[in-house]
């Protein structure tokens, strides 16, 4: 596909899912959520269409996306794990835990895998605050972190 | 009769492994050719039992757990179904310590019932809350809701009637009710339970806000961290509208309501009231400055009604037995009960519903049964990230708004989390302002400016750079945001920060000088 080609096709999915939401009360973010859900994240050429739609300017749409941490300029990885650093999870050693994901990972955090297999992420509670450390893969939880639970992560993200 | 077995679906309990667990018995059903039908409940909230299976018995419920996969086999080979014995056998869950000591008014169908069956929500005592609303002038409900005594849930501890009052007060075309779920504290939990395990309750609360008021329209938002609550209540709003509990005609009454489930996109200040008004606009999710409140200018400029979601889902019991019944428990200012969630290194970690008045210490030592790794409590952090952190000293300090101000904390969300001796409290406090300077909105300097100064000057101190000269100057530091900031993400921020150094000095001391100390 051309770069004209896949901007087109951006904008007219943009558009559909606006048409569909526009009528809601504060519709921004709910659109914003399902353009991510569409495109794995919020491509810069909708930003023009949300605006057009809801009779806003780019800035002030630019303003909201870039705001939230959810939100993402890029395609994640396959997978998206991320890992609470929170203070419960502090008091059981999520320190630690995410030094190892990074080393076996070979990625920081707000980094994707070179072979686009996951992108690791901290987050600030996931209310598993009595299973602690916690982790969410691909939107499941995961408490009470060990190494073996690490270890078995790192195998099911590279597979 | 087909017996019926409890495998809760509450996101702590699956992270803890019960969707396997669900998996086996329901293969071990089919091979033995039996049947029995799963009920995927909530969580009970005992997180060291979880995942906890229960069975209905001729003698009532019998728990199991923490049951792994492995276990189910020699579960189904013990009898389990009609209550055998086994290692992991619990006995009845109401005679477990850990519950048996409870009073559970908001959570008291919690886990024992289907979240997704309204049958069984009104066999529980479900809508006869609102049953009762609907019969009553608006100002009745908001009298008896302000003579209970309930507070503010979210932490803030605001009487819940009195602001139900303004905006009955207020004229409006349109108001709204917003259930802030947006629990972003660490250590805190029980807004996540009760949306999943028994959502009919915060559905009910709004409904009888939204009588009390005026109010047609109600939002529920939802941070995105909880798919499982958004799911969980999208469901039970679905269900709800079917059955009339929501719609043009409440329960058969003239009064309209209805609402909506919104999603958050992880910013933890959102959980702020008016940056929570702004994100569900669609704006950025900015601290609008107070005046106006929001019972009179809120969600879209109309008056709007915004509650915690664990004081809304206190609202049909209140509505229920009484305002007297839920008053009488407590103490002080601090009226009803209180869930606790007791989490971090703890070994009885877990959701604990109780009248306030409990001390810190009976919490952490008796409750929480001490630290999860055996060693001796170092700090316990009350309230969430913007919470204090108690050292032992302060164990007598009771579970009471008043009572933990005096001693220069807050009881929040009533989240509690537990260090152990390994706990180093500069680092604590560094991670305070680290937090802040990432969700700060921005909009007011102290938050904004003053979090990434105090996390530099507190490197400096770790540094052995002038310690002395730099912790004053934090000091000064903590003493602006907290009287300086808009709200409570860079007011509070200096509670954990100050605490810290207040009643950890030994930890505040330069590097070589620790290390001479050791």
């Amino acid at each position: 596909m051309t770069m004209q080609a896949a901007s087109t096709e951006i904008a007219s999915r943009t558009a559909a899912i606006i048409d569909e939401m526009k009528g809601l009360e504060g519709p921004l973010l709910p659109i914003l959520h399902s353009i991510q859900e569409e495109f794995g994240h919020v491509p810069k050429d909708a930003l023009p269409v949300i605006a057009d739609g809801l009779n806003l300017s780019r800035a002030e749409v630019h303003g909201v996306v870039s705001f939230y941490h959810d939100f993402r300029a890029q395609p994640a990885g396959r997978h998206v794990l991320k890992l609470c650093q929170a203070e419960a999870c502090q008091s059981m050693g999520s320190e630690a835990v995410a030094a190892k994901v990074k080393q076996l990972l070979g990625i920081d955090f707000h980094e994707t895998a070179r072979d686009g297999s996951v992108t690791l992420e901290p987050v600030y509670c996931l209310g598993l605050c009595a299973c602690s450390p916690s982790a969410m893969l691909d939107g499941e939880v995961i408490g009470r972190l060990d190494d073996e639970k690490i270890e078995e992560i790192v195998a099911e993200v590279r597979s | 009769m087909i017996p019926r077995i409890y495998i809760p679906a509450d996101s702590g309990a699956l992270a803890l492994g019960a969707e396997k667990v669900a998996k086996a018995i329901e293969k071990e059903l089919r091979e033995r050719g039996v049947e029995a039908k799963i009920v995927r409940n909530g969580s009970r909230g005992a997180y060291f039992l979880e995942p906890m299976v229960e069975v209905a018995t001729d003698m009532g419920r019998i728990a199991y757990g923490p049951v792994k996969p492995s276990d189910v086999k020699s579960l189904f080979d013990s009898g389990f179904l009609t209550g055998g014995h086994h290692k992991r056998w619990l006995g009845s869950p109401d005679k477990i310590p850990f519950f048996a000591k409870q009073t559970r008014l908001t959570f008291a169908r919690c886990g024992v019932i289907d979240p997704l069956s309204l049958d069984s929500y009104k066999s529980h005592g479900g809508l006869n809350g609102l049953q009762n609303a609907v019969a009553m002038a608006p100002a009745d409900i908001v009298k008896q809701v302000t003579e209970s005594g309930l507070r503010g849930r979210g932490g803030a501890g605001f009487p819940t009637g009195i602001k139900w009052k303004t905006v009955l007060d207020t004229a409006g075309s349109q108001k709204y009710i917003v259930c802030n779920a947006d629990e972003g504290d660490s250590a805190t939990f029980a807004d996540r339970m009760i949306m999943e395990g028994d959502p009919f309750v915060l559905i009910e609360g709004m409904a009888i806000a939204g009588i009390a008021t005026g109010a047609t329209k109600g939002f529920v938002y939802i941070r995105s961290e909880y798919p499982h609550a958004v799911a969980t209540m999208n469901k039970a709003v679905a269900i709800a509208r079917r059955a009339g509990v929501l719609g043009p005609n409440v329960l058969g009454s003239p009064n309209a309501f209805d609402m909506e489930i919104r999603v958050g996109a992880g910013a933890y200040v959102c959980g702020e009231e008016t940056s929570l008004l702004n994100s569900l606009e669609g704006k950025r999710g900015v601290v609008r400055a107070k005046p106006p409140l929001p019972a009179i200018q809120g969600l879209f400029g109309k008056p709007t009604v915004i509650n915690n979601v664990i004081s809304l889902a206190s609202v049909p019991v209140i509505m229920d037995k009484g305002a007297a019944y839920y008053k009488d428990f407590g103490m002080g200012r601090s009226r009803g009960t209180i869930p606790i969630q007791i989490a971090g290194n703890v070994k009885h970690g877990g959701l604990f519903e109780t009248a306030f008045g409990l001390t810190l210490g009976e919490i952490v030592d008796e409750i929480g049964g001490g630290t999860a790794s055996g060693r001796p409590v170092k700090a316990v952090q009350v309230g969430g990230p913007l919470g204090a952190y108690f050292p032992r000293a302060l164990f007598d300090t009771p579970f009471d708004y008043e009572e933990f101000a005096k001693r220069d904390g807050l009881i929040g969300h009533a989240g509690i989390t537990v260090f152990d001796d390994s706990a180093d409290m500069m680092k604590q406090a560094r991670f305070a302002m680290e937090f802040c300077a990432i969700e700060s909105c921005g909009k007011c300097t102290p938050c904004r400016i003053g979090s990434t100064r105090g996390m530099e000057v507190l490197d400096k101190v770790a540094a052995g750079i002038e310690a002395e000269k730099n912790l004053a100057l934090v000091t000064d530091l903590c003493n602006t945001m907290k009287f300086g900031s808009l709200c409570a993400l860079g007011g509070f921020t200096p509670y954990p920060v100050m605490s810290s150094i207040t009643h950890f000095p030994e930890d505040f001391k330069p590097a070589p000088a620790r290390v001479a100390a050791e």
